[in-house]
């Protein structure tokens, strides 16, 4: 198959490809990238975990055909922290607050919610369970999700 | 195996010569969120995938001597839109349903329109507000109504040398008080068992003129127009809007089949009850 070049910005540095076509934006980042944060769980943009933001949009990277990325900036899990490590307020609160369970959806979960407090920075819990309802979690009842996204638009 | 090439043209002409040149083997792409998902799923296999997401320029919501939305506004800007809230309220209320926040930000309301889907969110707002959809070839313009432009599940009149390129929307329909109902298991992430949408305008207390609009009641979306004259001249209130909701409901008007999702006597009596319902909820909002 032919390969196609993309070149895009990754968490902040320009970073180019040769992938095959057919690739999703998600495979490419996993493994052209090797940044494994986003993951695929049904596949087919349903379930959320691959969520990562483009062009300060979120987007399901599982059926994102990646040619569409040249050009964009593109923000994952790993980009969240700053160059010092320093933890991104959500990334902290979900730590602290157990919000995560398994792990398997709260990369995609963070990512949602960093979308949402870049538009709103004290969502009500309304509004925090609309911005995470494109991101599904088997594990807890949402609670301490929820609580954990609450805690960090507070702290910030 | 999943094998396609994947074109990226700039401008509408580039558009139509690919489409030319790849005929059958070659599909068109917005978002993808349903292209995308049908190829992985092994359902559509081209050879050849030409995305529309280049064309730029067809990515609007305007307003002028009528309502005119690109056929690559994506729902995110219609539901985020403040002139489609208040003057085209059943269109925002079906978009911002759409899926989830993901798959709103990539999907297009050409996409969801094109696709065709007896479910689809768009739909019945759009047969409420008369809107046109705007299909362009080579050769030029041809405007349909939305009634006419679903002709069964995944089936519309688009030719395979058209592309979709805008939903046009009389300036009259804005004064119409329109409300979408998707009524579905959850809130968010699936398709609705039933979906109502009704327009009415109000002059005074009467009834002046009204649509009512359904999906997943019939192979396409529907307009119900047995309904739709009832109330016209009537006082719009409780008792005639219940009427409108049993003569909607009836097997003269539509045939909701069992599904997966539901049984077909549950989406007529759904139909029956949201039908008043909806209406309240357009002229209180």
């Amino acid at each position: 198959m032919k390969k196609v070049s993309i070149s895009f910005t990754l968490n902040g540095d320009t970073v180019s490809a040769e992938v095959p076509p057919t690739w999703t934006l998600l495979k490419t980042l996993r493994e052209a990238f090797e940044l494994t944060g986003a993951k695929e769980g049904c596949g087919v943009g349903e379930c959320g975990a691959c969520t990562v933001i483009v062009d300060g949009q979120t987007v399901n990277a599982c059926i994102y055909p990646v040619p569409e990325i040249d050009g964009r900036h593109v923000t994952t899990i790993e980009g969240l922290a700053d160059k010092e490590g320093n933890l991104d307020p959500l990334q902290t609160a979900f730590l602290e607050n157990n919000g995560v369970q398994c792990g398997f959806c709260t990369s995609g979960m963070i990512m949602s919610a960093r979308s949402l407090l870049d538009d709103n920075s004290s969502p009500n819990e309304d509004e925090i369970r609309t911005a995470i309802s494109g991101n599904i979690c088997r594990c807890t009842g949402y609670v301490q999700i929820v609580e954990s996204i609450d805690i960090a638009a507070k702290k910030a | 195996m999943i094998d396609y090439e994947y074109l990226k043209p700039a401008s509408l002409d580039e558009v139509f010569d690919l489409m030319k040149k790849h005929g059958s083997k070659a599909e068109l792409v917005a978002g993808g969120t349903d292209v995308m998902v049908f190829i992985k799923q092994g359902n559509h296999s081209p050879e050849v995938l030409i995305s529309l997401r280049g064309l730029t320029d067809l990515c609007y919501i305007q307003k002028n001597s009528a309502y005119h939305i690109g056929a690559l506004a994506t729902h995110r800007m219609l539901e985020q839109s403040q002139l489609v809230k208040e003057e085209l309220t059943a269109l925002q209320q079906g978009s911002s349903q759409v899926g989830s926040i993901q798959v709103r930000n990539m999907g297009t309301l050409g996409g969801n329109i094109c696709n065709a889907a007896p479910s689809a969110d768009t739909a019945a707002p759009l047969l409420v507000l008369d809107a046109v959809a705007v299909l362009q070839s080579p050769e030029g313009q041809r405007r349909v109504p939305i009634e006419e432009f679903f002709i069964g599940p995944s089936e519309t009149v688009k030719k395979n040398d058209e592309v979709l390129v805008e939903i046009e929307i009389p300036s009259e329909m804005g004064r119409f008080k329109t409300a979408y109902c998707k009524h579905a298991r959850r809130q968010a992430m699936t398709l609705p068992i039933i979906g109502v949408s009704v327009g009415i305008l109000l002059e005074k207390d009467v009834i002046a003129d009204a649509r009512i609009a359904l999906t997943v009641a019939a192979p396409t979306p529907i307009r119900v127009r047995q309904a739709e004259d009832f109330l016209k001249g009537k006082p719009f209130e409780e008792g005639v809007l219940k009427e409108a909701g049993e003569i909607a409901s009836s097997p003269e008007c539509c045939m909701p089949r069992d599904s997966l999702r539901c049984e077909g006597w549950y989406r007529e009596e759904m139909v029956r009850i949201l039908i008043p319902r909806v209406a309240m909820a357009a002229v209180e909002e």
